[in-house]
């Protein structure tokens, strides 16, 4: 092991206690103890957020300035929506990004998570073999596209994840008044990357956000079937991002200051730009949506909740 | 710079999509939290099967089986398990453990004491009666008796070690759920080893990166087994 340095072999002999300590000093941040000093600078915000918006290298490239703003250290997590938002709950993270409204909602509304904004947007598009042997390039719903791969029985790979791609997959089947199932149908409780490699492997249909699709296009031959509504495709496909704060009510040990500020960064002008003009091979992948002249107010609270009609 | 043999051994890596210092991040974090794990796992391993070898108790037989057993445990079980531990929710959660590497090491502990135990235990049980016997004729004190098993018994417990390594640096399931796979945005590992490294290019389709990053996998474990075999040689003609 004479990559090591010695350095790191004695941090080890400080034991368990110093685990924080010992992190900062492998990310060369030079901080002792973050500790009691005033501000945030120092200290680490945890992410938990989906792997459509990490493996697109998005967060990676728009995080340093961020990190620079403030002098902190962003880990961000690549977990599924689900997962994401699980973590979040258990008080493992900070804050969440997600696309997943109603389990968003939900989250909210079992006092998890406050302030959430909208964030982003793009959309999903269902992809299939280039030979299409359910013929539904070009239609215009898709639900109907989505009936008509299980009625001929055409393979489709389904994320089985639990994330905001396979909610969205489960509602899509819901509104088409679909039960899917059978042979021709098959759950790889993976990531969106997986899911269009097994696509790719056996030629089959799969619900792919645009993001992914876009980053990994050039190592897989799936091609867009149906489009969604950035590409004038229908409504029901849109993928919209949130951003929200652990509750520090719930979980004390949420880093709460700045998990706000980097909603604050990540909403603002700048941090927008930065993610409008993010892209891969030519095409961008997310479109912001947080900086408006008229606010979604929707956006703050679950959504159709309104002030006078609840009880909550 | 013995990195840099390793660069011209896999002349791929230099073409490899990723910036300075990440392949060095993802290894130096691969071999701490292996090294480390395995270092904990055998000064608690080691006692306890000398313990086993030296002595007779009632449910030997069922502890045995145990540890048996627990060489077969599955990584994620145990990645589970500590992460209920450490997390905020957990009876470690205090301690902000969830995420960092002292987790993974946690969960490598976990995994790779039940092989280190259970070889060594067997390589003591194997040292003859006789050495023994003759240790202590000759006026050994327990400790020296140990000692001399030990020394009889040295390539079974370098085995045993180079197994828990192994098991430790190879999984991927818990180190994944425990320690979040993460880089920060400087391209600078955090918690991200080269098993978790390899699978997040198998999810990206990238197969030919994540075959460059397992063959430099290999590359480590062999050199690690080099290097304990070697120290096992110059440790016997002491």
């Amino acid at each position: 092991m004479p990559i090591q340095r010695r350095k790191f072999i004695a941090a080890v002999g400080g034991g368990a206690l110093a685990s924080i300590a010992g992190c900062s000093g492998t990310d060369g941040g030079g901080q002792s103890e973050g500790g009691s000093s005033a501000g945030v600078t120092g200290e680490t915000l945890t992410l938990t957020t989906t792997t459509s918006t990490y493996d697109t290298g998005l967060l990676d490239a728009i995080h340093s300035d961020f990190e620079e703003m403030y002098g902190v250290t962003v880990d961000a997590v690549a977990q599924g929506t689900g997962a994401a938002l699980e973590s979040a709950r258990n008080g493992d993270s900070d804050v969440v990004m997600v696309h997943a409204r109603g389990l968003e909602d939900e989250f909210m509304q079992n006092g998890y998570g406050i302030n959430r904004r909208d964030l982003m947007f793009n959309d999903f598009v269902i992809v299939g073999p280039e030979n299409d042997p359910a013929g539904i390039q070009g239609m215009e719903s898709a639900t109907e596209a989505l009936t008509t791969i299980a009625e001929s029985e055409a393979a489709f790979v389904s994320r089985g994840d639990n994330s905001g791609t396979h909610t969205k997959e489960l509602n899509l089947w819901e509104a088409a008044g679909t039960d899917p199932g059978g042979e021709w149908y098959q759950e790889i409780g993976g990531g969106m990357g997986e899911a269009l490699n097994n696509a790719n492997q056996q030629g089959a249909y799969t619900l792919s956000d645009r993001g992914t699709f876009i980053s990994q296009r050039s190592e897989i031959d799936l091609t867009i079937l149906v489009q969604g509504p950035i590409e004038g495709g229908p409504e029901i496909l849109s993928n919209p991002y949130g951003v929200m704060a652990v509750n520090p009510g719930v979980h004390d040990n949420a880093n709460y200051d700045l998990a706000m500020a980097y909603i604050g960064w990540i909403t603002s002008p700048g941090a927008q730009d930065a993610i409008s003009n993010y892209e891969m091979n030519g095409e961008q992948l997310f479109f912001p949506e947080a900086v408006s002249e008229d606010p979604n107010f929707q956006q703050y609270v679950p959504e159709g909740w309104s002030s006078d009609s609840s009880e909550e | 710079m013995p990195l840099e043999q390793v660069v011209q051994l896999f002349p791929a890596l230099a073409d490899l999509p990723f910036r300075e210092g990440y392949i060095r991040s993802i290894i130096y974090v691969s071999l701490y939290v292996s090294v480390t794990a395995v270092t904990l796992s055998t000064l608690f391993s080691l006692p306890v099967a000398m313990l086993m070898g030296f002595t007779d108790f009632p449910g030997k037989g069922l502890v045995k089986s145990v540890i048996n057993t627990g060489m077969g445990f599955p990584s994620v079980v145990v990645g589970l398990l500590v992460l209920f531990a450490v997390s905020n929710q957990g009876p470690l959660g205090p301690l902000e453990l969830i995420f960092t590497k002292e987790a993974m090491i946690m969960s490598q502990f976990v995994l790779a004491t039940p092989p280190i135990t259970a070889i060594s235990l067997a390589a003591i049980s194997g040292v003859s009666e006789n050495v023994r016997d003759a240790a202590r004729v000759l006026g050994g004190t327990r400790l020296d008796v140990a000692l001399v098993v030990i020394k009889e018994a040295r390539y079974g417990i370098a085995t045993a070690i180079l197994a828990g390594f192994g098991r430790a640096i190879s999984e991927v399931g818990s180190v994944l759920i425990v320690g979040g796979n993460i880089t920060g945005s400087d391209g600078i590992s955090k918690t991200r080893t080269l098993t978790t490294a390899i699978q997040l290019e198998a999810r990206q389709g990238r197969y030919d990166t994540a075959m460059v990053l397992g063959a430099v996998l290999l590359a480590l474990v062999l050199t690690v087994n080099a290097i304990v075999v070697r120290l096992g040689d110059e440790g016997a003609m002491r």
